[in-house]
């Protein structure tokens, strides 16, 4: 396994520094006491250009980290706008950020925490077109994006230009973390060579997450950016971690290098950035074929087909603890239930499914039309429309 | 062989919530399909219509990948542990 391997460091746009103000000693004094920090580790911490992708959760604990520990310039990747819902865990945010860019905030909180080092805020979706260039001007990138075919994006990019790629993910109470894209180390995809088809596995969106896990797998791949910077320990390479928030334990598998790697095997069969939308829909082995052709209902036909007192049966897909946050007062049956519960249903009625969104609801639809029921329709939007369009009082989750 | 099979997050509504499954089981291959024999609905989130293993879901024993031991006809031993890992994408919207 390789250890201390020298990474390749990104040309410097500057000259490398090689002192330190009076300032800065007083304020890293705690790193420049221990030996394997001090005076050198610093001043590498000074140069260090690292890139991460995403400022929400993962992201949060991360910037605050690598901006406190002197990284001398950090780059933040994020095109989205701070809402209600980030504050539960995206810790750089307060009250006052919602409705603000999620960079511009991010970068006013880390120059105000550390004014002696860069911030570059890109506020861009990342795409194929541009990662190449974002990446090459740093060292080391840090992955803590929520989706597939960005996940893929990074991977790629980072193999192709051989950089580290500092990898944490989330789900729930679960978190995985790894360095990929080290020199002689495994890649994203030699660890999952496909993505999941669309829909087989649950967003945060959809799933949930305790608000501390991004913040202690985020501070997990902080430690190990600041390892790689300073060439010092055992990295996590080759080596998955896995935490169990829930029964508080790690655990490590180990990850080997494929030699059959499309992108970092011996002999690679992408040489260049894809489209990762495609690869990660329509690739897949199960097209997202389902979600299309399902007869849908807006909420306010529903709503105009009720009062005139038309005999809809309402079902409700959801899980009974999201029933409990709000509700239509439609028939509970989760639709991981619902192939073994159909028989509850009468399909000489009409019935319109619902779920949050409409996404599993539409699941539930598809389901139910090839068993036979005719006079089904899905709840477009779900209850986040319903209470958009009819009903405001129906919180949204 | 007793052997423990631990169910992901991801999975556990399909195993009737539990996050560990003890079975009897020689090889992987076997005690997946004991496992998907007891939860129906777990073999289209763990296996393809021609019955492959998905290829964004890995299986350890202990803590090596099976694909390279002897997949899914790797001997498993009394007390080993049989890791489900999905891949998961969680973290920053984005």
């Amino acid at each position: 396994m390789p250890t201390k391997t020298e990474i390749p460091v990104a040309p410097a746009q500057n000259q490398p520094v090689t002192t330190l103000s009076k300032e800065e000693i007083l304020r890293y004094s705690r790193h420049l006491i221990m030996p394997e920090v001090g005076m050198d580790g610093q001043l590498k911490l000074k140069n260090a250009k690292v890139l991460c992708i995403g400022t929400g959760g993962l992201g949060a604990p991360l910037g605050l980290y690598l901006a406190a520990a002197g990284v001398g310039r950090i780059g933040i990747v994020d095109f989205d706008v701070v809402d209600n819902t980030n504050l539960q865990r995206q810790v750089l945010f307060s009250n006052d950020d919602v409705g603000k860019p999620k960079v511009a905030a991010a970068a006013a909180r880390l120059r105000g925490l550390n004014p002696d080092i860069t911030i570059d805020a890109h506020e861009t979706q990342l795409s194929s077109d541009n990662a190449l260039d974002l990446f090459k001007d740093y060292d080391i990138i840090v992955d803590g994006t929520d989706n597939f075919p960005t996940r893929y994006l990074v991977n790629d990019a980072c193999v192709l230009l051989g950089k580290p790629n500092v990898y944490g993910s989330i789900f729930r109470f679960d978190g995985q973390i790894t360095i990929f894209g080290y020199p002689g180390g495994p890649c994203y995809r030699c660890l999952y060579p496909e993505p999941p088809p669309p829909g087989l596995v649950p967003s945060c969106a959809e799933g949930g997450v305790l608000g501390v896990l991004p913040g202690i797998v985020g501070t997990i791949q902080a430690a190990e950016t600041l390892k790689l910077v300073l060439g010092k320990g055992d990295p996590l390479v080759g080596r998955l971690l896995l935490f169990d928030a829930l029964g508080m334990k790690f655990r490590e598998l180990k990850l080997r290098k494929n030699p059959e790697c499309p992108v970092c095997g011996e002999h690679p069969t992408v040489t260049k950035l894809i489209d990762y939308v495609q690869f990660c829909g329509i690739r897949g082995e199960e097209a997202p074929s389902t979600v299309t052709n399902i007869p849908e209902i807006t909420p306010r036909e529903l709503k105009a087909r009720l009062d005139r007192g038309d005999d809809l049966y309402i079902l409700d897909v959801r899980e009974p603890h999201e029933y409990q946050i709000c509700n239509l007062g439609g028939h509970l049956i989760p639709l991981g239930e619902l192939s073994r519960r159909a028989a509850e249903l009468d399909s000489s009625k009409e019935i319109v499914a619902h779920c949050r969104s409409g996404k599993r609801s539409a699941d539930a639809v598809d389901f139910l039309r090839k068993a036979g029921f005719k006079k089904i329709w899905n709840l477009k939007g779900g209850i986040l429309a319903w209470s958009d369009e009819v009903d405001s009082s129906v919180p949204k989750y | 062989m007793a052997v423990k099979v631990m169910i992901p997050t991801p999975l556990r509504a399909y195993a009737g919530k539990q996050d560990s499954v003890h079975l009897q089981a020689g090889t992987v291959g076997e005690a997946l399909s004991a496992l998907t024999g007891q939860f129906a609905e777990l073999k289209r989130h763990l296996f393809t219509e021609d019955g492959r293993l998905r290829s964004f879901v890995n299986v350890y024993v202990n803590d090596e990948d099976i694909r390279y031991l002897q997949k899914d006809r790797t001997k498993v031993k009394e007390g080993d542990t049989i890791s489900i890992v999905p891949s998961i994408a969680g973290g920053s919207k984005f």
